[in-house]
C-alpha cells in the first residue's frame, strides 16, 4: 500500500454502532445539524455485543485506521446485558492489543444514546483527531 | 531408592489397574513413554494389560484434559448434533491430573463439555514439569539418547555426554511461576497436597514487556511470532479448543488468512491468545509443542493478569464462579470508555 503522508490525509474509521442507540445517537446528529469529520463508516449492528474482535481485527487487516465500537449505556441496552458483556470483552481485548503494541488510540469503546447527538459528533471528532495524529495504520494492515 | 515420581507411577497403576479391573471405567488417560528421550506421549489405557504401559515423571507437559471430550465422546452410542444423550449412565473415564490440568477439567465441566460424574479423576499434585528445550539448549546440541530422573536432578547421557543437571533449572516457566499446583477437583489423590506456592511475581515475564513503548512492543511481539510455520499445534494441545470449526479454519468470512503473511500470523496469535482469555489456566502446553520455540505463553500470561486484574478471578478454582466472560457486573471497571470527561471535555 503507498504510504500517505500528504497533510490532507483523512482517516478511515469504520464505526460498529448498536441498532437501538448509538446509531440513532448518529441519526439524531445529523438530523440535528452537527457537524463532525466524514472520517467515519458506519456499520449498524444488533448490539454491541454482537461486536466479535474477530471483526475489530479484521477492520484493521483491511486497512481501518481506527475502530469506533459503541453501544447504549449501560443498564440501557436493549437487550438488557448484551453491552455488559461486550464491556468485560472489549476491557480484556484493548488492554491485550496495547500489550501486542497497537496504538492505544486506533481502537475505540465509547456509549452513545439515542438523545445524545451532540456527543456523537464530538466523539467522532475526536477520534479522528487522535488517529490523525497517529497517521495512516500499517501495524495490523495486510497488502494484498 | 526409588524416586517420588516412580512411587507416584505405582502407585497411579494400581489404582487405574483396580479402577478397569471392577470395570468402573471404561478407559483411563495417561502417559507412555514416546520414542525419543524426555518425550511421553498420551495414552488411553483401555485394559489392564495396558495398565503395564503407564508411565509419569516429569517429561508429560501436553495436557491431558485436552483428550477428555474426544474419549468420553467415543464412547457414547452414535448420535445426530441435536439428538438427546441416551437414556442411563453413560461409560466412565479415568484420567489423572496436576494443578493446571485439573483446572481445565473445572472450565471444561462449567461450558458443558464434559459431565463430573462420568469422570474419575486421580490427583497428582505437580512438581513442575520439565522443559525439554532447555536442556537441549544446555547441552550445545549434544546428541541425548537417555536421561534418567532422580528427585532434584536429571543425569543426560549421550554418546560422548555425562551431564548431571539441577531438575529446577530446566523447570517450565509456567511452573515456575505456578501458584497453585494442586489439584483443584480430584475423587483420589496420590502423595500430599502441597498447599497454594508463594511467588514473589507471578507476572514479572508480562511486565517486562508492559514497560515497554508500543513501538518496542509490536517490534517484540513480531519478532517473536515471526519463526511461526502455522502448524497450529499450540490450538491442537490446548484443552480450552475444541469448537467444531476454528476460527482460522472459516473461509466466509476468513477471518485469518491462510498464508504465512506476518499480518495473518500475527491475527492468529491474537485470536487464538484472546480465545483462551479468562480460560486458560497456564498449564504450558501450547509453548511445550512449539516446534519453533515460539514463547506464545507471555500472551495468555497478560490476558490472564487482566481478568485477575480487573474481575479478581482465575479460572479452574471452583465449579460455581462463572467465567468472567461469561458474566458482568454492573460496576465493572470501565476506564477504557471514552467519556466528557476523557476528551478533555469540560462541561
Amino acid at each position: 500500500m503507498t504510504k500517505v503522508q500528504e497533510k490532507d490525509w483523512e482517516p478511515k474509521i469504520i464505526a460498529f454502532l448498536c441498532n437501538w442507540c448509538s446509531y440513532a445517537g448518529a441519526d439524531l446528529a445529523g438530523v440535528s445539524r452537527y457537524q463532525y469529520p466524514p472520517s467515519i463508516r458506519i456499520i449498524r449492528v444488533p448490539c454491541s455485543g454482537r461486536v466479535s474482535p474477530n471483526m475489530i481485527l479484521d477492520a484493521l487487516k483491511n486497512g481501518a485506521d481506527g475502530v469506533l465500537v459503541s453501544g447504549c449505556h449501560p443498564g440501557d441496552c436493549h437487550y438488557i446485558s448484551g453491552n455488559l458483556y461486550a464491556r468485560r470483552r472489549f476491557s480484556l481485548l484493548k488492554r491485550f492489543l496495547e500489550f501486542i503494541g497497537i496504538e492505544s488510540d486506533r481502537v475505540n469503546f465509547t456509549w452513545i444514546s439515542a438523545s445524545e447527538g451532540e456527543q456523537f459528533a464530538k466523539v467522532v471528532s475526536e477520534i479522528t483527531e487522535r488517529v490523525k495524529r497517529l497517521g495512516p495504520a500499517s501495524r495490523l494492515v495486510k497488502e494484498f | 531408592m526409588s524416586t517420588i515420581n516412580a512411587r507416584i507411577e505405582q502407585e497411579l497403576k494400581s489404582i487405574a489397574r483396580e479402577l478397569l479391573d471392577s470395570k468402573e471405567i471404561e478407559a483411563f488417560i495417561g502417559y507412555k513413554k514416546g520414542s525419543m528421550p524426555m518425550t511421553m506421549t498420551p495414552f488411553v489405557a483401555r485394559s489392564i494389560e495396558d495398565v503395564e504401559k503407564l508411565c509419569w515423571n516429569s517429561f508429560c507437559v501436553l495436557n491431558l484434559a485436552n483428550y477428555l471430550p474426544q474419549v468420553l465422546r467415543s464412547f457414547e452410542p452414535p448420535r445426530r448434533p441435536n439428538e438427546p444423550p441416551p437414556e442411563g449412565p453413560l461409560p466412565k473415564v479415568g484420567i489423572v491430573v496436576t494443578g493446571c490440568w485439573s483446572r481445565n477439567i473445572v472450565v471444561q465441566i462449567q461450558e458443558n463439555q464434559i459431565e463430573r460424574d462420568r469422570i474419575v479423576i486421580i490427583g497428582i499434585s505437580s512438581r513442575g514439569m520439565i522443559d525439554k528445550k532447555k536442556v537441549y539448549k544446555m547441552l550445545n546440541g549434544h546428541e541425548v539418547t537417555s536421561v534418567e530422573e532422580k528427585d532434584n536432578q536429571l543425569i543426560v547421557k549421550g554418546p560422548d555426554l555425562y551431564e548431571e543437571i539441577n531438575r529446577w533449572d530446566v523447570v517450565r516457566d509456567n511452573c515456575k511461576t505456578c501458584v497453585h499446583p494442586d489439584p483443584s477437583i480430584y475423587d483420589v489423590l496420590i502423595g500430599d497436597l502441597k498447599g497454594e506456592r508463594q511467588i514473589r511475581n507471578r507476572f514479572s515475564q508480562v511486565e517486562e514487556i508492559e514497560i515497554k513503548t508500543p513501538e518496542e512492543r509490536w517490534n517484540w511481539f513480531i519478532s517473536e511470532i515471526s519463526s511461526c510455520i502455522r502448524c497450529y499445534a499450540c490450538r491442537n494441545a490446548c484443552p480450552l479448543c475444541y469448537c467444531p470449526t476454528c476460527f482460522v479454519d472459516d473461509s466466509r468470512p476468513q477471518w485469518v488468512g491462510k498464508s504465512k503473511d506476518q499480518v495473518d500470523t500475527a491475527l492468529f496469535h491474537i485470536l487464538r491468545a484472546y480465545h483462551c482469555a479468562g480460560r486458560c489456566t497456564d498449564c504450558g502446553s501450547c509453548e511445550s509443542v512449539c516446534p519453533m520455540g515460539i514463547k506464545m505463553r507471555i500472551l495468555t500470561k497478560k490476558l490472564q493478569k487482566d481478568v485477575l486484574e480487573l474481575y479478581n478471578f482465575e479460572p479452574g478454582l471452583s465449579l460455581d464462579t462463572p467465567l468472567p466472560l461469561s458474566t458482568y457486573k454492573l460496576d465493572d471497571p470501565q476506564d477504557f470508555i471514552l467519556t466528557d470527561i476523557k476528551m478533555g471535555d469540560k462541561k
